[in-house]
């Protein structure tokens, strides 16, 4: 199922720990429910953004590797 | 994999107990401890934890305004070869600052947020710096030659507990299992 994402965000090119940083300062500008779409091209979001859901109590709706690019998005949660 | 095992270890670690805080004690002045301590510290941050850096002895240098500093003679001998952040070098392979300046190039190359710029990050996310006031007293630092981002100048006391020594060997586990989650 596609979500329609109330935000997108582009953190290509950033490294650890900027991805982080970067969805932490964007979920305060999406609504409860919301929905925020990024593109990374950090291998270590792989390992790094399921552990900052994890913590903050937010939901990992999919994550998905094409080439160098990966592309996640994430739901707030609270 | 080993990375899924201590990502799980961890999370089951955080439902019992840990509290959601970090307590860093930054006692080194070179480039690259003093980088890993601010990505830990900003990525815990970002991650919703109540973080405290506390800067001692040669850590003092991150926190410390390109200022001399000094009284005594022996004081200010010290000051000069005190650094600011942008000063600091590797631990190794400095080579009387050709390191540090090869390092900056290929983080640059890189993209890797600088020193500094982590630093700032650091003090807008909220991250608690603090200075040790015995190492000031012994190095003569004063208050006005540390950054105003530095929140209060203390003693061991007012450090919270339960935080872990960032040096080479003094590292208590379960903080860092809470922290490797998080980076």
């Amino acid at each position: 199922m596609e979500v329609k994402a109330d935000l997108t965000l582009d953190l290509k090119g950033l490294l650890c720990p900027m991805p982080v940083v970067k969805i932490n300062q964007a979920i305060k500008n999406v609504p409860i429910g919301g929905i925020i779409e990024a593109y990374a091209t950090d291998p270590g979001v792989m390992a790094d953004i399921p552990a900052w859901c994890r913590s903050t109590g937010n939901e990992l709706v999919t994550m998905e590797k094409q080439d160098k690019v990966i592309r996640f998005v994430v739901r707030r949660l609270k | 994999m080993a990375l899924e095992q201590v990502a799980e270890a961890a999370a089951m670690h955080s439902e019992r107990e840990v509290p959601n805080r970090l307590s860093m004690v930054v006692f080194s002045g070179d480039m690259d401890r003093l980088m890993a301590a601010f990505i830990i510290a900003t990525g815990a941050a970002a991650s919703g934890m109540d973080v405290t850096m506390f800067f001692t002895f040669w850590g003092l240098q991150a926190i410390k305004k390109q200022t001399p500093t000094g009284r005594s003679l022996f004081g200010r001998m010290l000051g000069v070869f005190l650094k600011d952040i942008n000063g600091v070098g590797p631990s190794k392979m400095n080579f009387g600052g050709l390191g540090r300046w090869m390092f900056k190039k290929m983080m640059k190359a890189h993209n890797v947020t600088s020193l500094p710029e982590l630093r700032q990050l650091a003090a807008e996310l909220g991250v608690r710096m603090l200075a040790c006031q015995m190492s000031m007293e012994v190095m003569e630092i004063r208050r006005e030659d540390l950054i105003d981002e530095v929140q209060d100048v203390v003693g061991v006391a007012t450090l919270p507990r339960g935080g872990f020594a960032f040096e080479d060997h003094a590292v208590h586990l379960k903080p860092l299992a809470r922290t490797l989650s998080l980076l």
